[in-house]
């Protein structure tokens, strides 16, 4: 594997604290606001969010987790079931505009996924969509509302995200995969 | 609302995940079948608990059906009447949005003479990639688990086996008790263990946990299992085996009475069901001797009044509809890591 830093923990802070500011400003506000990271750097990347909300906001905005293992459609392609890490919406997504989170945006499977998922729970008002990563190569009509980095990529190439609370510390790289590559999580 | 400080706003941003470190998350599921319990370590053991946590939280769910399994075939082939393990089957394997097939021996061909692998032959020729199946005798599963393509669960097999039963048992307990751990609990499992596939799988489990075992019933229900508790005590497996309910009982952690199984009991094994009752019923006297907080279980079906008093079935240590309930959560945990390596 070689690899190559695409963000720094700087680059990863202040994109976060951009984003923040992005959805805020296109709901006019914090009401009926939700974050919604998806498992499993989604999850800390929608508290980061959260937590910039409440310094420029002044208003904490509830989080919630969302593990979309079992909405997956490659779950017959997969060598192994995947581990599950559970989900918990703490709280009514009937009308709410709910934000997804996720670490990187690719074919779009992760997010029809998450979709389909949400839906189980309730009917928010409206569904948006930010990532930090925007790598290309979708398969699905979807796009997100708010992007931490575009970054052009080729479809051998892996992009790691890498948050403290997950990984001991912030940094995405991006990695060319030699031989056999890993079955990449969709994302 | 305003900002908190930065302390019990830390507290307030405390990621909610419920996960486990990395490295336990490289255990992966290697089984095409589930036939008994003896053949899961206990790293598969634990990866089950784990799927099966996840499966609770999708039975909170307003809606508690997943896609997991869709378009899969699951057909329940039961040669044994059964109601608790065919339904939570059935149940499981709709919640993860899988076809479900049921058939029940009594009004198939089987009653014309088809052999079980005709009859296996052509539930696959149907379409069926999942098999569950309970037969009344041991040992069938792991014939049909030779010719069938697709995965075999087995729901029961005669004396032997009964592995869904055992890893809801062992959920069931883990669940209950504050650590999580069944490491130095007593575990009695009271009566008819001669004819209990539901014993014979839950001492794999248990012991692989940890538990301090005690079989105990009448003598001629305990035939050959001090033979296997001397080899479990060569295996650093703790189990003892006694006809002294006082023994058996004193200062339980948990207390699982079987059904005494009339359907396979051979003449002379007890006097009478009057005189078992009265000498190995768990009844509320017998239960003092345990822990106060001791757990009362029970596979079902029960004989109230025989192996179990009703005021201690429906009594406040009893957690029986708790094992139904957690049935359900452990099939679907089972047939998802078993879709995984249904593939032949």
């Amino acid at each position: 594997m070689t690899g190559r830093q695409i963000m720094t923990a700087d680059e990863i802070r202040r994109a976060t604290i951009r984003i923040s500011h992005e959805i805020v400003e296109k709901q006019a506000g914090t009401a009926r606001l939700a974050l919604v990271g998806i498992q499993r750097r989604g999850v800390p990347l929608a508290h980061r969010i959260a937590a910039a909300i409440a310094e420029h906001e002044g208003v904490i905005v509830p989080v919630g987790a969302l593990d979309i293992t079992f909405y997956r459609d490659d779950l017959s392609l997969v060598a192994q079931q995947p581990v599950v890490k559970g989900t918990d919406l703490p709280f009514d997504l009937n009308g709410s505009t709910v934000v997804l989170v996720d670490d990187v945006l690719y074919t779009g499977r992760t997010i029809r996924a998450a979709m389909d998922a949400l839906v189980d729970f309730g009917r928010p008002q409206a569904i948006r969509l930010a990532v930090l990563v925007d790598r290309g190569h979708r398969e699905l009509p979807i796009r997100a509302d708010h992007v931490g980095k575009n970054v052009p990529t080729s479809r051998e190439e892996v992009v790691k995200v890498q948050l403290a609370e997950i990984d001991g510390d912030d940094g995405v790289n991006i990695e060319r995969a030699v031989a056999a590559v890993p079955a990449a999580p969709v994302g | 609302m305003t900002v908190v400080d930065g302390e019990t706003q830390a507290a307030a941003f405390e990621v909610p995940i419920v996960d486990s470190p990395p490295e336990a998350q490289q255990v992966g599921w290697r089984h095409r079948h589930l036939l008994d319990v003896d053949a899961l370590s206990w790293p598969d053991i634990e990866l089950v608990m784990r799927t099966t946590d996840a499966m609770r939280e999708v039975l909170r769910r307003p809606i508690t059906k997943v896609p997991a399994l869709r378009g899969r075939n699951v057909t329940i082939l039961f040669y044994e009447a059964s109601t608790r393990t065919r339904v939570s089957f059935e149940v499981a394997a709709r919640n993860l949005s899988a076809d479900v097939v049921n058939i029940a021996a009594a009004t198939s061909s089987v009653t014309k003479g088809e052999s079980l692998v005709d009859t296996v032959r052509t539930v696959e020729a149907l379409g069926a990639q999942m098999l569950v199946m309970r037969h009344s005798v041991s040992g069938a599963p792991y014939l049909a688990a030779e010719i069938f393509s697709g995965s075999v669960l087995n729901g029961g097999d005669g004396w032997h086996a009964h592995p869904t039963q055992a890893l809801l048992d062992l959920y069931t307990m883990q669940a209950r008790f504050d650590d999580g751990s069944l490491a130095g609990r007593k575990v009695v499992i009271l009566g008819d263990v001669l004819h209990s596939r539901v014993a014979r799988s839950n001492i794999w489990t248990l012991t692989a946990a940890g538990a301090d075992v005690w079989l105990c019933g009448p003598a001629t229900l305990l035939r050959g299992f001090e033979a296997w508790a001397g080899r479990g005590a060569a295996d650093g497996r703790r189990f003892h085996v006694t006809s002294s309910v006082d023994e058996a009982l004193r200062d339980a952690d948990v207390v699982m009475a079987l059904r005494i199984q009339k359907e396979r009991m051979a003449a002379g094994l007890l006097p009478s069901l009057r005189e078992y009752a009265a000498r190995y019923g768990l009844t509320r006297e017998r239960l003092a001797a345990a822990r106060p907080e001791a757990l009362v279980m029970h596979p079902g079906p029960m004989n109230e009044g025989v192996e179990i008093a009703a005021d201690v079935a429906a009594g406040a240590q009893s957690v029986i509809e708790e094992q139904v309930r957690n049935g359900v959560a452990v099939r679907m945990a089972l047939l998802y890591l078993l879709a995984g390596t249904a593939r032949s």
